[in-house]
């Protein structure tokens, strides 16, 4: 019952942090929540794995830790560049030319 | 003794628990961009340690411990390393930090924004060379 209070505290929190998306003034803020969102969900399933009793679910966890990071880092590079395929380095070559 | 461990590992999954909900509170409350980078990073951290570690106490020692500590130490390479990088990117997109006491929030157009992305060097150090 300790785990099943764990859950639900923990989808508390994730639902604070849609709050926080939805009404976030700045894109940072969205992005910092949906981050947040994304680690919480990470330990939201690890605990569920062991309340329901297949421990399994932690690869999926691990999956969705790294897939969190990286969503992250190209929600930022997207806003930044207003693209995904331009490489970092391009845009002081073209901005000299 | 594994009563004990359980039980001890679902006082630490339960306070790992708080502390993610406290830092949801923090990132609901504060009010700087900075200020909520910070609430939420600490608190992700942590509240994934106490909670990792409380359900490695309860499932005992087996594979499963194996795959506990290597989803904490992503967790722990990651969420720092996207905090420093998204502090960067709100800084180098013209948001600054408000300091100081404070009443009214302006609006988010209304902050100057710079144009390129930030220089890697320290722009404040160019007249001390000379």
């Amino acid at each position: 019952m300790l785990l099943a209070a764990g859950a639900a505290g923990l989808v508390v929190a994730m639902t604070l942090m849609i709050v926080r998306a939805i009404i976030g003034p700045s894109h940072y803020d969205r992005i910092l929540a949906v981050n947040s969102f994304g680690t919480k969900t990470v330990l939201l399933i690890a605990v569920i794995g062991y309340l329901f009793g297949r421990p399994d679910f932690l690869d999926i966890a691990i999956v969705y830790a790294l897939i969190n990071f990286v969503t992250t880092i190209a929600l930022m590079k997207a806003l930044r560049y207003q693209s995904l395929a331009r490489p970092l380095a391009a845009r002081k070559e073209a901005s000299d030319a | 003794m594994p009563e004990v461990l359980m039980w001890i590992g679902g006082g630490l999954v339960i306070a790992g628990t708080l502390l993610s909900l406290l830092g949801a509170g923090g990132v609901l409350r504060f009010p700087d961009v900075y200020t909520r980078i910070h609430a939420a990073s600490l608190t992700d951290t942590g509240g994934a340690t106490l909670v990792l570690l409380g359900l490695g106490l309860v499932s005992g020692l087996s594979l499963d411990t194996v795959k506990l500590f290597f989803c904490w130490a992503f967790i722990m390479l990651t969420t720092p390393a996207a905090a420093n990088a998204l502090a960067n990117a709100a800084y180098g997109a013209g948001h600054k930090p408000r300091i100081g006491t404070f009443q009214i929030m302006p609006a988010d157009k209304d902050i100057p924004r710079d144009d390129g992305p930030p220089e890697s060097g320290a722009p404040e150090d160019g007249s001390a060379d000379e």
